[in-house]
């Protein structure tokens, strides 16, 4: 029996990288798939063949959805069926390439109807499932059977399952995508018209919608770096033989993991009357891309990973982003974010949060500028401005300003970060 | 048991014969059947073997001959009346409809009419609109007549013998691309199949394939087609369009969820119009896709053996519908 290989995410179908009938190992890129974050490789997941493609370039797929078959070696070799009669022989012969016979859709038509097989309906309503949260996988999007006896409910809090955290904001206001808010489209030859790709218009999607919906406080602080970058020195030298490298991103994910692990209302997310608090931290990093775009990837678990450890995860996580590489599990589950623009000498910035977050980290370059010391002479030292943005829903502005205060203790004293 | 393979046309040749031996009053009468030995060689040798007195030629007069069936039946002999090919027997609907079919109710249960009416249906050799009809549900339309209509030469054998010895009249179709099929037909001359028993000619469980006669093998030819895609079919063979065997059919389909109905026969008021009502009328909360249909074209058919073919199912048309509901 032939092995479904399944979307993990919603997008849409960029590229074919194996052809119906070719021998597949499990792990093997087959396909790559635009997410909303940004492009994904889906992997076949056993060996075999690929014995049916069931999705064409182009096509807006949703999770759950098959998108191949995956069979046993031979499968699709096999001898041909036992001989027609004469009268069938002579017709034309199978078309090589099949026919995709699942593409998923909207199981609801444009009345608002929803498209359901009399029996998954009849399932349906013996284990009270809302057919409005199923996903159909039959022809047209239909609801079948297979759909509803697969179906499991997203409502349960899993609180130690990985990524437990919700992709969207819960009841999203409407969100102002579409260029009709805007007026009319200008023409002519001064202006190009562009299309927004599928990442620019989920980053409009959920700015917007965070802009609307979040109230956003801000609190800055400024940290002597001096400390830090003596001790990542030491570090990497101290590492060189095993080719690792420590960045100061690096040190400061750590030290914001340490810091939410210590104010863990700030890991929680607003949910209207509930508030979900992580038992995790997994910090989100937001990486600029070189096509004029962002991601935020995932560091899980940034309060419990070594820095060795972490450095190198990292790496391998922003050269697959840049690359265009993304894993499902690189962009899942962040329960804050750090933006860290001090690669390019701004002094400081705001950022705005990604929902249901309830916060993220501005960070600006670390300079070198004139300092007061301690003993009131004047000085050179190496500073770096950090802007925390906080959902007002789940935190006040002291609580904003004591995350802080902690934070840059950890940078300045950052032996702290090692123990 | 032991058995032989056998063209359908021999198997059946087999069972008239033993059954004419059996039982003399069981005769065969119509056109061609005596000295020209059958139009389909099915009454070959038997004018030799049984004489002119049971093995009768008549001219060329369908209604005669159905009705002198009717009449001779229900004067206590079996007749088996050949209709040459059942596009000439419209000519014998009144007596086969009115008269045989009616009789035993209208009579009270006074008279029977055991009258096997045998009749080559079907198309291929560019026969053209008036001589490629596959009607059998014409008949299974009306109460008090049965219709027989075997895919293989095993179950022709013995369903055939079961029409002769049934009191009731009876259409036997024989599928004029079924006749040169071999199939093991079994060495036993009371080989009786049960009458209105389908068959469950393959077990699968993703989607049941409803059909009869000649439906078989496309059916068959999909099947192994398919089950290299992992689809697992369950091939329900009719075997007699009335008595209808639903539940069969709603026993199969409450296990794949899907059927798809294949006829021979053209789609309006059809078998599969019939099977496909019956499974959304008792099978609804069961049906986890549209009931699909694969018929001949509604058209007359053509002249031209390209558009002939066109006109009819066959194995890929049945894999399409197969993956249409998948």
């Amino acid at each position: 029996m032939a092995q479904d290989v399944k979307l993990t995410m919603d997008g849409t179908l960029l590229n074919w990288l194996k052809n119906a009938g070719d021998a597949v190992k499990s792990g093997e890129i087959i396909a790559e798939v635009e997410a909303d974050k940004a492009t994904v490789e889906v992997e076949a997941p056993a060996d075999g063949v690929l014995v049916k493609l069931l999705a064409e370039v182009g096509d807006e797929l949703t999770e759950g959805t098959v998108i191949a078959q995956i069979g046993a070696a031979g499968e699709a070799s096999a001898p041909a069926a036992a001989p027609e009669p004469p009268a069938e022989a002579a017709e034309e012969p199978a078309p090589a390439e099949e026919k995709p016979t699942a593409t998923a859709s909207a199981s609801v038509t444009e009345d608002g109807r929803i498209k359901a097989s009399p029996l998954a309906r009849n399932i349906a309503r013996e284990k009270g499932i809302d057919l409005a949260q199923v996903q159909g996988t039959g022809p047209d999007g239909r609801i079948v059977k297979a759909d509803v006896e697969s179906f499991t409910p997203a409502a349960a809090p899993a609180p130690e399952e990985a990524p437990a955290v919700a992709e969207k904001a819960p009841a999203p206001a409407p969100a102002l995508s579409g260029r009709q808010t805007y007026g009319k489209l200008p023409s002519g030859d001064d202006v190009e018209i562009i299309d927004a790709s599928k990442m620019r218009r989920a980053i409009a999607e959920n700015t917007v919608l965070s802009k609307q919906m979040v109230p956003h406080f801000y609190v800055t602080a400024e940290i002597d770096m001096d400390a830090l970058m003596a001790l990542r020195s030491q570090l990497n030298a101290s590492l060189e033989q095993e080719g690792i490298k420590i960045t100061v991103n690096d040190l400061i994910v750590k030290a914001v993991a340490l810091t939410l692990r210590k104010f863990p209302n700030l890991n929680t997310h607003y949910y209207g009357d509930k508030l979900v608090r992580h038992k995790r931290v997994n910090v989100g990093i937001a990486v600029a891309l070189p096509n004029n775009g962002l991601i935020n990837v995932v560091s899980p678990d940034a309060d419990r990973t070594a820095l060795s450890a972490m450095a190198v995860h990292h790496k391998a996580m922003f050269d697959r982003a840049r690359e265009g590489k993304i894993r499902p599990e690189d962009i899942r589950g962040a329960t804050f974010t750090v933006s860290n623009l001090g690669a390019y000498d701004v002094e400081h910035f705001s950022a705005i949060i990604n929902p249901p977050e309830a916060g993220i980290l501005a960070v600006g370059s670390a300079r070198k500028v004139p300092v007061v010391k301690p003993d009131g002479s004047l000085g050179v030292g190496t500073r770096m401005k950090a802007t925390i943005s906080v959902d007002h829903r789940v935190s006040d502005g002291a609580e904003g300003a004591q995350f802080m205060q902690h934070f840059r203790s950890l940078l300045e004293n950052p032996m702290k970060l090692l123990v | 048991m032991a058995a032989k393979n056998l063209p359908m046309r021999d198997a059946l040749r087999r069972a008239l014969m033993e059954e004419m031996e059996r039982d003399e009053n069981v005769f065969v009468m119509g056109q061609e059947v005596g000295v020209w030995q059958g139009t389909h060689r099915v009454t070959q040798g038997f004018l030799e073997k049984f004489g002119e007195r049971r093995v009768r030629d008549t001219p060329i007069s369908e209604m005669a001959i159905a009705g002198a069936a009717v009449g001779a039946a229900m004067a206590g002999l079996r007749p088996v009346a050949e209709m040459m090919t059942i596009n000439f027997a419209f000519l014998a609907l009144d007596a086969m409809i009115n008269h045989a079919a009616k009789i035993h109710y209208m009579f009270n249960g006074q008279f029977k009419v055991p009258a096997v009416f045998r009749a080559a249906s079907g198309w291929g050799n560019q026969a053209t609109a008036t001589h490629s009809h596959t009607p059998e549900v014409i008949w299974a339309h009306f109460p008090g007549m049965y219709v027989a209509t075997p895919a293989t030469a095993g179950d022709a054998y013995g369903m055939l013998k079961t029409a002769i010895r049934n009191d009731n009249p009876i259409l036997f179709s024989e599928s004029i691309g079924l006749y040169p099929r071999p199939g093991q037909v079994p060495d036993d001359p009371d080989y009786m199949l049960p009458i209105g028993k389908a068959d469950v000619k393959r077990e699968g469980k993703h989607v049941t394939l409803v059909t009869y006669a000649r439906g078989l093998e496309w059916c068959t030819a999909a099947a192994k087609e398919l089950e290299k895609d992992g689809v697992q079919c369950e091939i329900v063979d009719m075997r007699w369009l009335r008595p209808l065997d639903t539940a069969t059919v709603f026993e199969s389909f409450k296990k794949t969820n899907r059927a798809v109905i294949v006829e021979e026969s053209l789609p309006f008021y059809s078998f599969g119009s019939e099977i496909a009502a019956q499974i959304q009328e008792h099978c609804f909360d069961y049906m986890d896709a549209p009931v699909k249909r694969v018929s001949a074209l509604d058209v007359p058919v053509p002249y031209s053996h390209d558009l002939e073919l066109m006109c009819f199912p066959n194995a890929q048309k049945v894999v399409e519908a197969v993956k249409s509901i998948l």
